[in-house]
């Protein structure tokens, strides 16, 4: 038995209206899933989605917001069709609203083609694993927390912290060595002030990036629930681009906190059994569908990479946001208050960071030998200084053994020459590597469990020094 | 064949549908146009619940369910190992041929090849007595699993009518006919099994045979028994995943069963990827010819995810019914009891702790009473076993809720990965103070034929750390000025036994891999350095001086010599700590003589 579709007709059959949710009468043929136009009292159209379907009611989440609508004149009209985004690679250097509305007053693009937006899970046997190492030129995450093409590696940080000034830094410096495609760009903001769109759009106009990005930006002042779709929206986009056009993508969504905000928001308007928090029980699987976009594909060229950005609620990582996020993407970079406020930059703490990618995308023909084990090294370094850091503090620098005290001394070096870098200074990995040796010489070679003797006799600036001085002699 | 009824609600992955007179809990039914499976999880009246295990986009009230009259089922048979499947048992292999990179739904390729021809050998005669759990013929499956075709559980008394010669079969091809009480019954290389259901065995038996991991922390400390159940709890960034991922390769066990369950897609990449270029330490042989594969990553269906450890740990009793060592491990059972609160939220069934649903702790009981050391079905004399390893994703780091929680109290291997290891790269970062190991005193035999002290080194071990922290926090409050170089030697000793011994390189070719015997001997050495360095440091050595002895730089190397050339280091270290301490003593009294 097939029921006709039902499309093209309007129906005023509204009941109730609760949040960004629509209860409408069904009527026969709707499927779940599927794509509404809501028309206001004044002949406004809005996108809605059918997500709860009985025979008697259907519920619809309306994506600019249900302010203005009424019970009695406000209409719908089913589609029979998914979100669908138009792609085409006339997207580029464009400017989207976060529900995939032109925004910049351009002309209208002509699709290539139509992209449901939800995209289907990648078979986990198709998938090729990411082992290109992408350099950012920063050093602490380069040589500590590496990022590759195809991760999704977000940057956990809190509000006031220099999250855009690291984001776009990134953005301007990233490339993966000897090859010359730089990375396409695409952007999704969700719930972000004006300034801070602005910024990002001068800062990509300043780099001269802004043909090669595409912009998805869902302000502050938009409907909370539009913020729903813009990654979706955003991320359609970059599959797209990457596995259409085989470009390489980098996909930043900004801020995650807003869009779990907004999911938590649809959550308690349809009365569903809270989880942690009053997020919903689901919150995990739905970050999952977001997240889960990036990657490699056997037999494309292109990838899409992702480096969501979240600002983590009260600075705790273990929020559902920050927590849930965590377990889905491979790897945090996280900023630190603290090195924030004595005036670091890039404030990022190396020790709760992480990249799970690492191990595949250096080493030999990648980055170079030693940067596996001296990155171990420093991070032992890092933490043993830290400890020790706080030992002093307690009972002075009089309880330490000289040893301690070299720590100390690595630390404070470590924070204020390899850590610390400046807004525009792109440091090749090379020489992040010989700088984390010239800092890790100050101890002594007895420290170094984690690195093998023969890489030490390679890579230590003392005997490098040696080597040196003995080709000269013969 | 139960009558096709009809869809009047769609909400995610679950819908409802009336007029399904004469359906069973959890029988598989197909749904509208697009032929979506799903399970039915609760029957009110002719009212259905029912849980998609694919998209539901699309579907609408009004469209039929018809049900299949059977339980979600798995195929047992030759052809398994190897593969790659989804929770419900969909290779991926397959699904990737028919449609390309992307899952579609409504695409359901046979689990087994239904094409390749096997070689059998028949192993019982006409005219035999059988029952089930007898081996009725062999099939070389790969080159390191030699697969018993067994008879079904189901048939307790029956009479081999006919069976075929030695010959090429398909996994459907008639291979035998069984005269039962209820009539004749023919039987396959193949036959299915209802996940949900556990396989019968004849009799449990204790867990006195260790898995061994070659991890030295777990071998030494934290020991594991073959039919045992351990717990790996960490948050993210602890190196849960790639310490499941050494378990795979270096465990002592015949068969590994590997369940992605709502895990990452690129880790899955790795482990597919990686997997098949790893080779079998004992027999040279890939490790995919005893290894099998579930993945349902973190964006596939959440339904098919709730089943996937069902059908992981059905695979698993099989092949521990041919008397196989077996070892699964599920990463993560924490997504695994998300998917099940999510499907009881829309159920909305009464919520207990943090919105899971009641029965979490009886799932989670159910799903690990399915381990064990058992005496098989058969006439035959057979013992194999199923150890399940299971990671838990702590919300929050936070090993009180309900997940960690229900799991610890079933479980009785816990490796706590912690933070502060992880952070400062101590791998693996199990913390040696909050794990533990109910399998300790049952396996305390087996571990006395290795070396008589096992039990008093490992206690020492543990005393000394134990000491090192007590006085850390002393030093820390008082200064370390305060330690005379006895308690320094504590330091240096248990800072020794952590970077020497219990540091271990999963990526080092070879420090990944300690074998039981060179574990032993590394602890007996460290501790007979302390020994050693508290009598000399009472005949009035200094500390300075014990630290400087070359004995120290062999002690730190051990971990890098080859296994096989172990014996040698170990008497030659032995050697050298009695003559270098022997020449310190000298030099002492040398000084001063007495």
């Amino acid at each position: 038995m097939t029921q006709l579709s039902q499309s093209g007709r309007r129906f005023f059959t509204v009941r109730e209206i609760s949040g960004p949710l629509l209860l409408v009468e069904t009527v026969s043929g709707v499927g779940f899933g599927e794509l509404v136009e809501v028309l206001t009292p004044n002949n406004e159209e809005r996108t809605g989605q059918v997500i709860d379907v009985s025979e008697t009611v259907t519920i619809i989440q309306v994506f600019e917001g249900t302010s203005d609508l009424d019970v009695k004149k406000t209409s719908v009209r089913f589609t029979g069709e998914t979100i669908k985004l138009p792609v085409s690679m006339d997207m580029l250097g464009r400017i989207f609203k976060g529900g995939g509305k032109l925004a910049d007053g351009g002309p209208e693009i002509i699709p290539e083609d139509y992209w449901d937006i939800h995209g289907a899970p990648i078979n986990p046997y198709s998938r090729a694993h990411p082992t290109e190492f992408i350099q950012t030129g920063i050093s602490v995450i380069d040589c500590m927390n590496p990022l590759v093409r195809g991760q999704k590696l977000p940057l956990f940080s809190g509000t006031g912290l220099p999250h855009k000034l690291l984001a776009s830094q990134i953005v301007k410096q990233a490339e993966v060595k000897g090859e010359q495609e730089a990375f396409t760009i695409v952007f999704a903001a969700m719930g972000v002030t004006a300034d801070e769109a602005r910024f990002f759009k001068e800062d990509f106009t300043k780099m001269g990036v802004l043909s090669r990005v595409v912009m998805f930006v869902n302000l502050a002042e938009d409907p909370a629930i539009e913020r729903i779709i813009t990654p979706r929206m955003a991320l359609t986009a970059a599959e797209y681009l990457a596995f259409e056009q085989d470009m390489q993508v980098l996909a930043i969504l900004i801020d995650m906190t807003n869009y779990c905000e907004a999911l938590r928001e649809i959550s308690a308007a349809r009365v569903e059994i809270p989880g942690r928090r009053g997020y919903p029980g689901y919150m995990y699987t739905d970050l999952a569908s977001i997240y889960e976009r990036a990657g490699r594909i056997h037999g494309k060229k292109g990838t899409v990479t992702q480096m969501p950005i979240l600002t983590m609620p009260d600075d705790d990582i273990t929020h559902p946001i920050p927590d849930l996020t965590g377990y889905i993407t491979e790897g945090q970079i996280i900023l630190d208050r603290g090195m924030y406020k004595r005036g670091l930059y890039p404030p990022i703490d190396p020790l709760p960071s992480l990249s799970r990618l690492m191990d595949k995308g250096i080493g030999t023909g990648k980055t170079r030998e030693d940067h596996k084990q001296l990155s171990d090294q420093l991070y032992y370094a890092y933490a043993e200084g830290k400890l020790l850091r706080e030992t002093a503090l307690v009972s002075g620098e009089a309880a330490l053994t000289s040893v301690d005290k070299l720590y100390l001394q690595f630390i404070d070096r470590f924070e204020a020459e390899f850590i610390s870098q400046n807004v525009d200074e792109d440091r090749d990995i090379e020489e992040t590597l010989d700088l984390g040796w010239e800092l890790l010489s100050i101890l002594p070679e007895s420290e170094f469990a984690r690195i093998d003797p023969d890489i030490i006799k390679k890579y230590h600036p003392q005997y490098r020094q040696r080597s040196l001085d003995n080709s000269h002699v013969s | 064949m139960s009558k096709a009824g009809t869809i009047f609600r769609v909400a995610g992955p679950f819908l409802l549908a009336k007029g399904m007179i004469g359906s069973r809990m959890y029988e598989l039914v197909t749904t509208g146009e697009a032929g979506v499976i799903g399970e039915i999880i609760r029957l009110e009246g002719e009212t259905a619940a029912i849980q998609a295990y694919e998209e539901t986009a699309g579907i609408k009230p009004g469209e039929k369910v018809v049900g299949t009259g059977k339980p979600l089922s798995v195929e047992l048979g030759p052809g398994l190992m190897g593969q790659i499947y989804d929770g419900i048992q969909r290779p991926l292999t397959s699904l990737e041929k028919l449609v390309g990179s992307r899952i579609q739904r409504g695409v359901i390729p046979p689990a087994l090849d239904q094409k390749k021809k096997w070689h059998f050998q028949p192993a019982a005669k006409k005219g035999a007595k059988i029952i089930g759990g007898d081996t009725i013929g062999i099939v070389q499956e790969t080159s390191l699993v030699k697969h018993s075709i067994l008879v079904p559980p189901r048939i307790n008394n029956g009479t081999v009518e006919r069976i075929i010669s030695e010959n090429e079969v398909t996994v459907t091809d008639p291979l035998a006919e069984i005269r039962t009480e209820g009539g004749l019954e023919e039987l396959h290389l193949m036959h299915t099994w209802p996940v949900r259901r556990p396989r019968p065995y004849k009799s449990m038996l204790p867990t006195d045979v260790p898995l061994l991991t070659g991890q030295r922390i777990i071998d030494a400390f934290f020991p594991l028994a073959k039919g045992g159940t351990a717990t790996i709890p960490g948050g993210f960034g602890t190196g849960k995943t790639v310490m499941l991922q050494t378990l795979a390769q270096w465990a002592d066990a015949d068969i590994v069963i590997l369940v992605g369950c709502g895990e990452r897609g690129n880790e899955m990449a790795d482990v597919v990827e990686k997997l098949p270029r790893l080779k079998d330490f004992r027999s040279g042989q890939p490790l995919m010819n005893r290894t099998i594969i579930i993945a349902n990553t973190s964006d596939m269906p959440i339904a098919a995810r709730e089943a996937s450890i069902y059908t992981a740990i059905s695979l698993a009793e099989y092949y521990r019914d041919m008397g196989y060592n077996v070892a699964l491990m599920a990463d993560s059972t924490s997504r695994w009891a998300e998917a099940l609160r999510e499907i009881s939220g829309r159920l909305e069934e009464m919520p207990g702790e943090e919105g899971y649903p009641a029965y979490l702790p009886s799932r989670l009981a159910d799903f690990y009473s399915r381990a064990g050391r058992v005496k098989t079905l058969g006439s035959e004399e057979r013992i194999g076993s199923i150890t399940a390893i299971g990671a838990v994703s702590p919300a929050g780091g936070d090993f009180s809720e309900p997940v960690t929680g229900g799991t610890l109290r079933i479980t009785k291997v816990f490796w706590a990965l912690d933070f502060a290891l992880a952070h400062r790269r101590h791998f693996p970062a199990i913390n040696w103070f909050m794990s533990y190991s109910e399998y300790m005193h049952t396996l305390e035999m087996w571990y006395e034929t290795i070396g008589s002290n096992w039990v008093k080194l490992r206690e020492e071990a543990m005393s000394l750390l134990k000491e090192e922290e007590e006085l850390r926090e002393i030093a820390s409050l008082m200064g370390a000025e305060i330690l005379g170089d006895k308690q320094r030697c504590v330091f240096e000793v248990a800072k020794m036994l952590k970077e020497y011994f219990l540091l271990q390189s999963a990526l080092h070719p070879i420090d990944m891999n300690c074998p039981l015997k060179k574990t032993y001997q590394m602890l007996h050495l460290i501790l007979k350095f302390y020994d050693k360095a508290r009598q000399a440091l009472e005949s009035g050595v200094t500390l300075a001086e014990i630290l400087s002895l070359n004995v120290k730089e062999d002690l730190a190397r051990m971990k890098i010599i080859r296994p096989e050339e172990f014996d040698e280091t170990n008497s030659k270290i032995n050697r050298s700590l009695d003559e270098q301490f022997d020449q310190l003593a000298k030099q002492s009294t040398g000084g001063k003589p007495a």
